[in-house]
């Protein structure tokens, strides 16, 4: 890794793992859907931990230029997610995932 | 231990604390705030990579932009206290299990990971001037194409946040 002594890629990839596990922790125990969309942009920011790792340690930018459409992408995401949210709430009364189950067969 | 070891340490420790309370805490409003805490430990992580352009870009488009609109929401929804009364008593126990076994089956396949040495040794790859000219010549068609993305998603949004739909 470059001005990084004593660290290694794998450190990384460990750090990544656990982040994207809280993550996906979150979206299986949580009720709420607000909750469950912030657990959502924890996984994908632990992805874009590893996308910089990797940058830094191969010397090639464009792996940060990923980084950056995915900021990008995920800022338009949670636009329209909160959005539809809003409107779940305004019909349903309720943001709670075990009431959402009109399409579960 | 050096300097660098103790910094990014004490970033891995804060960045997985909170964001285990972000998981773990009754109030959306306390988890809002967690998660930010948990992406300054990442913006944290990116000046350590030296990546600075995204880390500011990072800070402003996180922190800034999108927390700000999760507490908009949590605030219009009403939701500043805590309502999962029906919740099973075995889902947690379940869930949590679930994903230490996915933590389980990812670190031990990727443990064993040799990742190839790196051939160039170009420093200066986070800097502004170079991230802008690789995004304006080899990315400058998904750059303009992001531009479309972003104005359908406000027209998206403003349509569907819309109290009335009058055809």
């Amino acid at each position: 890794m470059q001005n990084l002594t004593g660290i290694t890629i794998n450190d990384y990839i460990l750090l990544s793992t656990v982040l994207f596990c809280i993550g996906a922790l979150g979206v299986m125990l949580r009720r709420n859907a607000i909750i469950i969309f912030m657990c959502i942009e924890l996984m994908l920011n632990a992805v874009n931990v590893l996308l910089v790792a990797f940058s830094n340690h191969f010397g090639d930018s464009q792996a940060q230029v990923f980084v950056f459409f995915i900021m990008a992408v995920a800022a338009a995401e949670v636009a329209v997610g909160l959005a539809i949210l809003i409107m779940i709430y305004r019909n349903a009364g309720t943001s709670d995932t075990d009431v959402l189950n009109k399409l579960k067969w | 231990m050096s300097i660098t070891e103790y910094i990014f340490w004490f970033l891995s420790f804060l960045a997985v604390l909170s964001g285990l309370m972000v998981v773990f805490s009754k109030n959306a409003v306390y988890s809002v705030l967690y998660l930010i805490i948990t992406f300054f430990a990442i913006a944290g992580h990116y000046l350590l990579l030296s990546a600075q352009f995204l880390a500011a870009v990072h800070i402003i488009v996180y922190a800034g932009a999108i927390m700000v609109l999760f507490l908009y929401v949590i605030m219009m929804l009403n939701q500043n206290k805590s309502a999962e009364p029906n919740k099973h008593p075995y889902l947690m126990f379940i869930s949590v299990i679930a994903a230490g076994a996915l933590l389980l089956t990812l670190i031990g396949g990727l443990k064993s990971a040799t990742v190839a040495q790196a051939t160039s040794t170009q420093s200066n790859i986070g800097t502004i001037e170079t991230l802008g000219k690789v995004l304006f010549t080899d990315f400058l068609l998904p750059f303009e194409l992001s531009s479309i993305l972003f104005l359908a998603a406000m027209v998206g949004a403003v349509y569907l946040s819309k109290n009335k739909l009058e055809a």
